[in-house]
């Protein structure tokens, strides 16, 4: 007899791994990752002084890994609910194609390689925010936040708001003001964006006994909320411009997407049955993620391409 | 020698082996990588790699 039954299929599937390198490439979350790349970028762009560009390269490498870590440290927690919503019930852990060990030792391993790697390329700061993101979104957010209050992505949503001040801290070694309004940029913008699609999936998460604002204080107080942080978020976008680190194209991009968010957002309050309303949440959400895009593209172009050739 | 040494143990389907060697692959591609990195990073920050208080 054997000391292993592997003909168990619940044997099997703890001894033998199913996963293929994009199963593990998938518990990074490549969309979210890219947005981490892209507001990171700037960051270290924008921030005055300057980083040898393979050591640039590096240091985005490591904030995208460093972040796609945490990604896999929430995937390995929230397994349980993933396998309840619709969304992400397909995702390798729910699917059973990565054992929830695997997810946690791949989360851990590239944790810490990310942090020391940027210490050692950037420096020390940027390396220590790096890993205190990492801890707030698998910690704070995932462990503690997600499960218990429906304000988990206010608060939450600080970790998806770090990455642009990790690249100003690589380049310049320190916090500044400048840095602190992307990150706010991001903070404020994180709300809204979220709360339209919960709107949309409310009854996913009222499945998964997750306690998001439209399931715990209804859909009427989450579209008040929407347009309260759009309207803060709004006057919030100007602020580069006002500040001096951003120029004239910048001011207009953001004055313009800053009014199309606050009519999106008035148009959620307004329409609140059936299909119009589903249909408005929907167009916040799909608007928020080309406005916070246009803002940190345009800032890009401009403090980065444009100022240094003219 | 025992009649449990001889038993093969679990064995791979040809998916499963076919899994693991991609898996491999794509191990050794991140370690090489990683080489590759950490020496240009030597090459890039010079003789202040060195440069470090003790």
């Amino acid at each position: 007899m054997s000391l292993v039954d592997d003909t168990n299929p619940v044997n099997r599937a703890a001894l033998v791994s199913q996963a293929e390198p994009r199963d593990f490439i998938e518990l990074l979350k490549p969309r979210v990752m890219s947005l981490v790349i892209f507001t990171a970028l700037t960051g270290l762009v924008v921030a005055p002084g300057s980083l040898h560009p393979v050591l640039a390269a590096i240091s985005l490498l490591c904030i995208a890994v460093g972040a796609g870590a945490s990604g896999a440290l929430n995937m390995w927690y929230d397994a349980d609910i993933d396998a309840k919503m619709v969304r992400t019930a397909n995702r390798p852990i729910p699917a059973g194609r990565v054992s929830p060990g695997e997810a946690l030792a791949f989360g851990l391993v590239l944790s810490a390689f990310s942090v020391l790697v940027l210490g050692l390329v950037a420096n020390w700061l940027a390396a220590g925010l790096l890993a205190f993101t990492i801890f707030f979104y698998a910690v704070v957010y995932t462990i503690w936040l997600k499960r218990w209050t429906p304000q988990n992505i206010v608060i939450g949503g600080a970790a998806g708001a770090f990455p642009p001040m990790i690249g100003w801290a690589a380049v310049t070694g320190s916090v500044s003001v400048e840095s602190i309004v992307l990150f706010l940029i991001i903070f404020f913008w994180t709300p809204p964006h979220f709360w339209a699609l919960a709107l949309i999936k409310s009854e996913d998460y009222a499945r998964a006994g997750v306690p998001m604002l439209p399931v715990v204080a209804g859909e009427a107080e989450t579209r008040r909320l929407i347009l309260i942080y759009t309207v803060l978020l709004a006057p919030l976008g100007m602020a580069p411009y006002f500040l001096g680190f951003a120029g004239m194209a910048y001011a207009a991009t953001a004055l313009v997407g800053g009014l199309a968010m606050l009519w999106l957002a008035v148009e959620i309050f307004r329409k609140r049955e059936g299909g119009p309303a589903r249909k408005a949440a929907g167009r916040m959400f799909a608007f928020s993620i080309v406005y916070l895009f246009a803002l940190f593209a345009v800032l890009l172009v401009e403090q980065g391409v444009v100022a240094r050739l003219f | 020698m025992s009649d449990k040494s001889r038993e093969p143990g679990i064995v791979l389907t040809p998916e499963e082996k076919k899994r693991q060697r991609q898996r491999n692959v794509a191990i050794a591609i991140a370690l090489a990588g990683l080489c590759v990195m950490f020496w240009v990073i030597t090459l890039v920050k010079g003789p202040a790699m060195l440069q470090r208080p003790m």
